[in-house]
């Protein structure tokens, strides 16, 4: 027989709940030097991600300080979270390598219904980094640039099909 | 843990009374009430007993009284039945439906079945506390229809809708006037003939009996399909062997409301009202659904700047179980139907908290959700981007 999960204690993993309870890492950042903003809304998940760059010793940006501000469910703020911890300090090329996997593996799983939460923490590290390159005007790799437009792509799609509510 | 149940909108706990009613039912007195013998007969005679107490309820005759499964079984038996019955009946002449923008998912997700075959469909709006106004009803009867559904109070934000000038309408206008009373019914007195209602739907579990049982009331002369076909139960309408345990204890609970409805009611309102004020006092916090005119045991919050589920989990944690808009909702990523259907934004609807009451509520729960609330709200602004 098929071994079924005892929810009791809710929907998520007690790592999810334990980040939940205790965020790491969040409120407004001043003088960002990018901020990526996600979500939409009308589904319920908005995400701000801003990041600090600084030169580490082989003169690499790497992501100094990190913060976020999460206007969402338990998920939302829980991925927000592991994000700002799986990357800070990292190299913004290691840092950018980060998955959606990886981050539902550091929360010990998440619903199904939830995985879109992982996707918006990752999504909101591309974008930071994004604006990143753009205010400091370096070139922009292209697979960045690709990502980007990804995510810009899908986000209109979600503003257009919500439009009569977003007025 | 101590946990604190004010979830009562969504479920209620067998009372007591009813559990020790229904006992005799699983082991002795277990007949099929078709059966001819003494076992039969036996569970016949609570079936009909039953029947007997819960019509009173309503000052409705038993013979129209059907016991279903569910009030989602309830509803769609309602809308499907009497959609298609009077759409052959009428050889397609008519083929129209009515209902509000607030009501429960079994009746939306019903009439949009009823829509993909054939038939029209008229969603009453409602104002920014949720009612229906019956002048809006009258102006969308047409020649064609055949049925208006009204909630008689919704299961989200408490606003009791005005059934009565409702029913007056739609018999005037010699439609069909259906009401889900399932959060009503045992809270507050229904009379179906006073109201003109023609059918109503009732749910066991939401007023401290079992779950798995429910009522259709179908006024004598109303012309309905059935959906379930086979051995004949319940007037031909609801074909299945009778739940005899869950009937006994749906009735039970029927007579325990009846008898302690005033003092519950006084009780809880009491409690509520204490409630809504202290939380109030949160900063933009806004009360949903109408402010007077609302089921006693019902509260429902919004905070700008927060989501709803955070704020329940964050509740959950401190033993309070409450939920956001309806249980069913949380699985669900777009705000509630029903706050929307009031005007509220898609950011305000995201950030609702219902709060429901019951018999077993104390003073002491309330107060531990006054004291914890605001610090709560507090924690969750601090993380949320639309903070001031």
């Amino acid at each position: 027989m098929k071994k079924i999960n005892n929810t009791c204690g809710g929907l998520y993993t007690s790592k999810v709940m334990e980040t939940f309870k205790n965020p790491h890492n969040y409120g407004k950042m001043k003088n960002a030097d990018g901020i990526g903003k996600v979500g939409n809304i009308v589904c319920g998940d908005v995400m701000w991600l801003y990041i600090k760059v600084g030169k580490n010793k082989e003169k690499q940006d790497f992501i100094k300080d990190i913060k976020f501000e999460t206007f969402g469910c338990v998920a939302a703020i829980s991925t927000s979270s592991i994000i700002t911890d799986l990357v800070k300090g990292k190299t913004i090329k290691d840092a950018l390598k980060t998955t959606k996997d990886n981050v539902i593996k550091s929360l010990g799983g998440l619903p199904k219904i939830k995985y879109h939460c992982s996707v918006l923490a990752v999504d909101a590290l591309v974008e930071a980094v994004y604006d990143y390159f753009l205010k400091t005007k370096q070139e922009i790799p292209a697979n960045l640039k690709k990502k980007h437009e990804l995510i810009k792509k899908s986000k209109d799609i979600i503003e257009k099909r919500y439009e009569k509510w977003s007025k | 843990m101590k946990r604190i149940f004010l979830d009562y909108a969504a479920t209620t706990p067998v009372d007591p009374r009813v559990a020790k009613a229904m006992l005799p039912y699983f082991t002795e007195k277990f007949g099929n009430t078709m059966s001819l013998h003494f076992f039969g007969q036996e569970a016949k005679f609570a079936l009909d007993q039953s029947r007997q107490i819960l019509a009173d309820l309503i000052n409705a005759d038993p013979n129209e009284i059907i016991f279903t499964g569910s009030a989602t079984e309830s509803n769609n038996l309602a809308l499907k039945g009497c959609a298609f019955r009077a759409r052959s009946e009428s050889k397609g002449k008519k083929n129209h439906i009515i209902i509000s923008s607030i009501e429960h998912p079994c009746i939306m997700e019903s009439a949009k079945w009823l829509e993909k075959n054939g038939f029209g469909i008229t969603k009453l709006s409602v104002d920014k506390y949720g009612s229906v106004n019956p002048e809006d009803v009258k102006k969308a009867i047409t020649g064609k229809t055949i049925l208006v559904s009204v909630m008689h109070a919704s299961n989200e934000i408490g606003t009791i809708e005005p059934i009565g000038e409702i029913g007056k309408i739609c018999r005037e206008k010699g439609v069909y006037f259906h009401t889900d009373a399932s959060q009503s019914f045992g809270k507050i007195p229904i009379d179906v003939k006073k109201m003109n209602v023609d059918l109503l739907t009732a749910s066991s579990h939401k007023m401290y009996g079992p779950k798995g049982v429910a009522l259709l009331y179908i006024r004598d002369g109303v012309k309905i399909e059935p959906i379930l076909h086979g051995g004949g139960q319940e007037n031909g309408l609801r074909s299945s062997t009778a739940n005899i345990p869950a009937i006994v204890g749906f009735a039970k609970a029927a007579e325990i409301c009846k008898k302690e409805m005033k003092y519950e009611t006084s009780r809880i309102l009491k409690l509520r009202v204490k409630l809504i004020k202290s939380v109030l006092k949160i900063k933009d916090s806004k009360l949903n659904g109408h402010p007077k005119n609302r089921l006693a045991n019902s509260a429902n919050f919004r905070f700008k700047f927060i989501e709803g589920e955070s704020l329940v989990m964050r509740l959950d944690l401190e033993g309070i179980a409450c939920s956001t808009g309806s249980a069913c909702s949380s699985f669900k990523l777009e705000p509630s139907h029903v706050l929307l259907a009031t005007g509220l934004k898609p950011e305000e609807a995201h950030g609702s908290l219902r709060v429901s009451l019951g018999r077993y509520t104390t003073e002491k729960e309330i107060e531990k959700l006054i004291k914890v609330l605001p610090g709560i709200v507090k924690k969750i602004r601090e993380i949320s981007p639309f903070k001031k």
